[in-house]
C-alpha cells in the first residue's frame, strides 16, 4: 500500500478479526497445546467432604505405581509456602481473612479442595495413582446457606470468624432512608435470591510450571487473565522471592469470564512440584474440578424494602444481602458485593435515600467471586427487579416508572449518593424509547391481553441498566476504603522501528477480546500507518510492561488509553523531528494523517515512515533528542466509565408444561464510542446469553451436606444453541468523558442486563395469576408449580 | 494394540494402549492438537472429528476403534491453501471469540451441511446442540454456518474465499447503523403456536443475516 494515500480510517470499523485465522484452523495455541521436554503431569486428590479433619493421608501404594515421579501433600508445601494472598479486603473485612493453600493443611472445608497432588509421567497413571492414595477423614458439621451460616450453633468454618462472618459492610444513607420508608406511601417488600453460577469458561484452567535451579527462576504458563497480577502474588506473597524471578506466561486463553482473573491453589501448587522433581509439570483441570474448586459467582440472598408515592415516585430503599463466599477468600471475593454491588443499587435512578448492608459469610462451598458483571448484575436485579414489583403495586406501567425516575442528562456527571464515583455520562430516556420501539411495545401488550383471554401466557420484561466498568482510579480503589490492594492502572509501549513498522507491547491481554484486531486498529487510526503494519503483543510477563489484567469491561478504556496515549508522545515526538527535518519552526508543524507538514504546505510532507528512519540512523537529530521513536505510558484514569442501556425480552409460558420460551430479545445498549463494532456486537451477544441463562437455566446446587449436585456438565445447564433466541441489538452513542476516545466499555454489559430483564418477563407473563415474584432459575417445574399453586 | 488410522489423508501406524482416547492420540501422538477437550462427559463438543465422514466427540471414542478409519480433524479441512466455507464463514461472522469450541464447532457444522445443505435457523441451533459455546451466545455461530452454506451452494468458486495467511484489508468504514439490527420486517407472526414455528417462520428473515462479509475479500468486484 502506497504510504501517500491517507488510509482509510480504522476507529469505528468492523473488522474482522486478525486472531480468527490460527484459531479457526486449529492452530491456537492454549496451555494444554504447549509441550516441553521431560514434561511430567499432575492430577490432584479433592476432598470428598465439605467439611473433615484430615487425620492421616498414606500414599506409599501411589508412590509405588510405575510412571508415578511424586506424590505431594499440602503438609510439606506449607512449610515452604505461604496461603494465597487476598487483594481486596474490602472495609469490614479485618482479623478474619483466610486465605486457601496450595494443598489442604489439617482440615478441608468444600468438596473438592485439594488434598494431594501426584506428579507422573503420564496424566493416565497420575489419574490411576489418586486411587490408590488412602486419606481418613474425620467428617465435621457442615453448612452451604449464607444466611444459615451466620446463626448461633452453625458449624464454625475459620476461628478467626465469629458466626462465619467475613464483614458487615454498609454503603448509603442509614437514616434518611428509614425515615424515607417509615413515611412512604407505599413499601413492597421482597425477599430475592440470585442463586450460584460456574463461570464455565470452555477451556478449563491449566498450568505448567518450570524451576530452572541454575538460576532461581520460574516459568508459568497459565490461562489467566491477569498474568502481571499472577506473577505479584505469586512471588512476592505465597513464595516469598523476587517479582523478577518469575515469568508467567497466558498463551491463548479459552475463556474466562471473571474465573481466570484469581490465584489459583494449583498455580502454587505445580510451582512446588516443579521445583522438586526437577522436571516442568502440567496440571489441566477437569470441568468436573473446574465445577468444584475454580471460583462461583453470585449467590446472594437480600432483603429489599423500597419505597415511593401512588404515582410512582421512589423515594427510598434499604437492601440487606447475606454474601456467600464460600469456604475462603478468593482473590478479590470481598470487593465483589460492596464495591461493584452495594454503590451501584442506584441504577439508572435519582433515588434520594438508598441504604445497604452486606454480610459476607463462610460456608462450606466453592469460593465466590468475580463473575461476568461482577456485583452489577447482582445490583441489577435488585434495583430492576424492585421498580417492577412496585410498578406491579401501584398499578403503573413498567416503562413509565422506569422514565419517571431516570437521572437526568444534565444532571450528569452525577453522584448516586452511595460512594460510588460519579457517573460519568448518560442519557437513559433514548435507549428506552429505541428498545420500546423496537419490540413494539404497544403492539405487544394488546396481545398479551388478548393471549390471556385465551389462556395463553405472555410476558414482556424491561431492564434499564447502569454499570460501573474501565476500573479505576487507584487512588479511589485503594486508599479511600474500597480496600483493594495496589492500583488499577494499565501500561503500553509504542514503537516505531525504522522500518516503518510499529509494534505496540501492552499489559492489556485477550482471552476472546480480540485485543490485537483492536489496538492495532486504534494505533493504524492515530498513527496514519497501515493496519497490517502494526503488530500487538500481550500476555508474557517477560515482554510486555506491567498490566492489572481483563476484567471489568476495562481493556479499551484503560489499556487502549494506555496505548492511546503513547501514541500521542510519539506524534509529538514526529512533530518536532519534522521541524528539524523541514526547517520549520515546531509551532508551524501539523501531524495528520501519518504526516507531518508545514501548516498550509501539506504537499512538502514527512511520512511517518520517514521521520521514523531518521529517527532511528539518528544521523541528524535535533539538540538533545534521544533516537527512536519508543513512548510508554502508564495510564491511571481518573474516573470509572458507565456504559447503560435498556434491554427488552418477551416470553411465552406453556401452561400445561411451564416451560418458558423467550420470544424476542432487543437490546440497546450505550457502550460510548466503538473501536470495532463487531467484536462489541459479539461481546454484546455472548453477554445476554450468560444473563438469559441465569434467569432461564443455569444454576449451582449443593446438598445440605455440601456435595455439589450440579457437579458436571451433565448435570449443570450451560445453554446450548437452541436454547437462546437471536438477538436483536442496537446503541445509542454517549461518549466518555473520562478518556480521549470516549469508549465506555462493553463486555459485561449484555450479561448485566440480561438476567433482570428475562426475570422481569416471565414474572410479568405471571403477574394476572397473583405472583409477585420467582426466584431464578425460571425451570418448568417451578414456573408450572407457580401457575398451580403447588 | 497396533492400529493403523488415516488421519487428513496421511496413514500413521502406532502401538497404543487400549483405553488412550482417540481425542489424545490425536493431540499428544500426532501433534494435532486443534481438537480441544472440554469436559469429562461428552457434553461440550470441543473435540468433534470426522471419523469416515460422521462428526463423532473424539474425547468418547478410543484410538483403537479408529482402526482402519479415515480421520479428519480441523488442521485437515483446508484445501489447497484455502479456508473450507465453514472456516471462512466463521472469519467472516465473527462466529469465534476465544476459540476453544471453534474446531469442534465448525466440524460438526460442516457435517451438517453435507447431509443438509440448505439448513434453516432452527435446523442449525438443533444439529449445534452438541457443542456448546460459552462467548458467542451462538448468533454468529449461526450466521457463520448461513454464510458456509449459501457459498458453497454454488456461488462462483473462490467468491468471498480467502486465501490462507492473507490479511483482512481494511475497506470503506462501516458505521454502527450498519450493524444495528432493525425490527424484522413483518415482525412476530401474530400467534406463534411454537418455537420451532416463530423459528422457522423468521428462519433467515433476520436483517443482518449474512448478506455480504464485513470486510471484502477478493471478491473481484467493488475493489479498493
Amino acid at each position: 500500500m502506497a504510504t501517500t494515500d491517507a488510509p482509510a480510517k480504522m476507529f469505528g470499523q468492523a473488522l474482522k478479526r486478525r486472531e480468527d485465522p490460527r484459531l479457526i484452523t486449529g492452530k491456537g495455541n492454549y496451555v494444554d497445546d504447549i509441550k516441553l521436554p521431560g514434561l511430567l503431569h499432575a492430577a490432584i486428590l479433592r476432598a470428598p467432604y465439605a467439611h473433615a479433619n484430615i487425620n492421616s493421608i498414606n500414599a506409599d501404594a501411589a508412590r509405588a505405581l510405575p510412571g508415578v515421579v511424586a506424590v505431594i501433600t499440602g503438609d510439606e508445601i506449607a512449610k515452604e509456602q505461604n496461603p494465597l494472598p487476598c487483594a481486596w479486603a474490602a472495609g469490614g473485612v479485618d482479623n478474619n481473612v483466610n486465605t486457601p493453600r496450595a494443598l489442604a493443611v489439617d482440615t478441608v472445608r468444600f468438596t473438592g479442595e485439594g488434598v494431594a497432588m501426584v506428579v507422573a509421567e503420564s496424566p493416565y497413571i497420575a489419574y490411576d495413582a489418586l486411587d490408590l492414595i488412602e486419606v481418613d477423614y474425620e467428617p465435621l458439621d457442615v453448612v452451604v446457606d449464607a444466611e444459615a451460616a451466620t446463626k448461633e450453633g452453625a458449624p464454625q468454618l475459620h476461628e478467626n470468624a465469629p458466626n462465619n462472618i467475613v464483614m458487615r459492610w454498609t454503603c448509603g444513607k442509614e437514616q434518611e432512608t428509614t425515615q424515607a420508608i417509615d413515611s412512604a406511601e407505599v413499601v413492597v417488600r421482597q425477599r430475592i435470591v440470585n442463586q450460584r453460577l460456574l463461570p464455565t469458561p470452555m477451556e478449563t484452567r491449566g498450568y505448567i510450571s518450570r524451576y530452572d535451579a541454575a538460576t532461581g527462576e520460574y516459568t508459568i504458563w497459565m490461562s489467566s487473565q491477569a498474568p502481571h497480577v499472577h506473577r505479584l502474588l505469586l512471588t512476592a506473597f505465597v513464595l516469598g522471592i523476587p517479582e523478577n524471578k518469575m515469568r508467567c506466561i497466558a498463551p491463548d486463553v479459552g475463556g474466562g469470564f471473571g474465573a481466570k482473573i484469581f490465584v489459583y491453589p494449583e498455580m502454587a501448587a505445580t510451582l512446588y512440584a516443579a521445583k522438586q522433581v526437577g522436571q516442568p509439570v502440567k496440571w489441566i483441570e477437569t470441568r468436573r474440578e473446574n465445577y468444584a474448586a475454580t471460583s462461583h459467582g453470585r449467590d446472594h440472598i437480600t432483603d429489599i424494602e423500597i419505597a415511593g408515592t401512588r404515582d410512582g415516585t421512589i423515594t427510598g430503599m434499604r437492601v440487606h444481602t447475606y454474601a456467600n463466599l464460600g469456604a475462603y477468600l478468593s482473590t478479590i471475593a470481598p470487593g465483589i458485593p460492596t464495591t461493584l454491588y452495594g454503590r451501584m443499587l442506584s441504577g439508572v435512578y435519582n433515588i434520594p435515600a438508598i441504604f445497604c448492608e452486606v454480610h459476607g459469610v463462610y460456608t462450606n462451598t466453592g469460593m465466590v467471586d468475580a463473575y461476568r458483571g461482577a456485583g452489577r448484575p447482582e445490583a441489577t436485579y435488585v434495583i430492576e427487579r424492585a421498580m417492577d414489583m412496585f410498578a406491579d403495586e401501584i398499578g403503573i406501567d413498567p416503562a413509565e416508572i422506569r422514565r419517571k425516575n431516570f437521572i437526568q442528562p444534565q444532571d450528569f456527571p452525577f453522584d448516586t449518593g452511595l460512594g460510588m464515583l460519579p457517573y460519568d455520562s448518560g442519557n437513559y430516556e433514548p435507549a428506552l424509547d429505541k428498545a420500546l420501539e423496537a419490540i413494539g411495545y404497544q403492539d405487544f401488550l394488546k396481545q398479551q391481553a388478548e393471549a390471556r383471554q385465551n389462556g395463553r401466557l405472555l410476558g414482556i420484561g424491561i431492564c434499564s441498566y447502569v454499570e460501573v466498568c474501565g476500573v479505576a482510579p487507584s487512588k479511589w480503589i485503594g486508599l479511600t476504603g474500597e480496600g483493594w490492594g495496589a492500583g488499577l492502572w494499565e501500561s503500553a509501549n509504542v514503537k516505531v522501528h525504522l522500518t516503518g513498522k510499529v509494534v505496540v507491547t501492552t499489559g492489556s491481554l485477550p482471552h476472546g477480546q480480540g485485543h490485537e484486531t483492536t489496538f492495532a486498529q486504534l494505533v493504524a487510526d492515530e498513527l496514519g500507518v497501515p493496519y497490517e503494519d502494526v503488530l500487538v503483543e500481550h500476555s508474557d510477563t517477560q515482554g510486555t510492561p506491567f498490566g492489572y489484567g481483563t476484567y471489568g469491561s476495562r481493556s479499551a478504556a484503560v489499556g487502549g488509553t494506555a496505548i492511546y496515549k503513547s501514541v500521542s508522545k510519539i506524534k509529538e515526538k514526529a512533530r518536532r523531528l519534522a521541524a528539524h527535518m523541514l526547517e520549520a519552526a515546531e509551532e508551524d508543524i501539523v501531524f495528520e494523517d501519518g504526516k507531518a507538514y508545514v501548516r498550509g504546505a501539506p504537499d512538502a510532507a514527512k511520512t511517518i515512515q520517514e521521520i521514523a528512519l531518521q529517527a532511528s540512523v539518528a544521523y541528524d537529530l535535533p539538540q538533545g533528542m534521544e533516537p527512536f521513536l519508543d513512548e510508554t505510558t502508564y495510564y491511571d484514569p481518573p474516573n470509572c466509565t458507565f456504559p447503560f442501556g435498556t434491554h427488552i425480552c418477551t416470553v411465552e409460558i406453556d401452561p400445561d408444561t411451564g416451560k418458558v420460551t423467550p420470544l424476542r430479545y432487543v437490546a440497546v445498549d450505550d457502550v460510548g464510542r466503538v473501536i470495532n463494532p463487531l467484536i462489541v456486537n459479539g461481546q454484546i451477544h455472548g453477554g445476554i446469553a450468560q444473563g438469559l441463562a441465569q434467569a432461564l437455566y443455569e444454576g449451582a446446587v449443593y446438598a445440605e451436606n455440601g456435595q455439589l449436585l450440579t457437579g458436571s456438565l451433565m448435570d449443570y445447564a450451560i445453554p446450548r444453541a437452541d436454547m437462546v433466541p437471536h438477538y436483536e441489538l442496537s446503541r445509542t452513542e454517549t461518549p466518555s468523558p473520562v478518556n480521549p476516545m470516549g469508549v465506555k466499555g462493553a463486555g459485561e454489559a449484555g450479561t448485566i442486563a440480561s438476567a433482570a430483564t428475562v426475570s422481569n418477563a416471565v414474572i410479568d407473563a405471571l403477574s394476572h395469576l397473583g405472583i409477585r415474584h420467582l426466584d431464578m432459575p425460571y425451570s418448568a417445574e417451578k414456573v408450572w408449580r407457580a401457575i398451580h399453586g403447588q | 494394540m497396533e492400529i493403523s488410522v488415516t488421519v487428513n489423508g496421511r496413514t500413521y501406524q502406532h502401538d497404543v494402549p487400549p483405553r488412550l482416547l482417540l481425542v489424545h492420540y490425536l493431540r499428544e501422538q500426532l501433534n494435532l492438537t486443534g481438537a480441544h477437550v472440554g469436559c469429562d462427559t461428552s457434553q461440550c463438543g470441543a473435540c468433534v472429528v470426522h471419523v469416515n465422514g460422521q462428526s463423532v466427540k473424539s474425547c468418547t471414542m478410543l484410538a483403537v476403534q479408529a482402526d482402519g478409519c479415515e480421520v479428519t480433524t480441523i488442521e485437515g479441512l483446508a484445501t489447497d491453501g484455502t479456508y473450507h466455507p465453514m472456516q471462512q464463514g466463521f472469519w467472516e461472522m465473527h462466529g469465534l471469540q476465544c476459540g476453544f469450541c471453534t474446531p469442534g464447532m465448525i466440524m460438526s457444522a460442516s457435517a451438517l451441511l453435507q447431509s443438509n445443505a440448505n439448513p434453516s435457523e432452527a435446523e442449525i441451533r438443533h444439529a449445534l446442540e452438541g457443542n456448546l459455546c460459552r462467548c458467542t451466545g451462538y448468533e454468529n455461530i449461526v450466521r457463520a454456518v448461513q454464510y458456509a452454506a449459501g457459498q458453497m451452494q454454488g456461488q462462483a468458486q473462490g467468491n468471498g474465499q480467502t486465501a490462507m495467511h492473507e490479511q483482512a484489508k481494511p475497506e470503506t468504514p462501516e458505521t454502527a447503523a450498519e450493524l444495528e439490527h432493525p425490527q424484522r420486517e413483518g415482525g412476530r407472526p401474530e400467534e406463534p403456536e411454537t418455537v420451532e414455528d416463530w423459528q422457522s417462520e423468521n428462519a433467515g428473515v433476520s436483517d443482518d443475516a449474512p448478506a455480504k462479509p464485513e470486510a471484502r475479500l477478493n471478491t473481484g468486484e467493488g475493489g479498493l
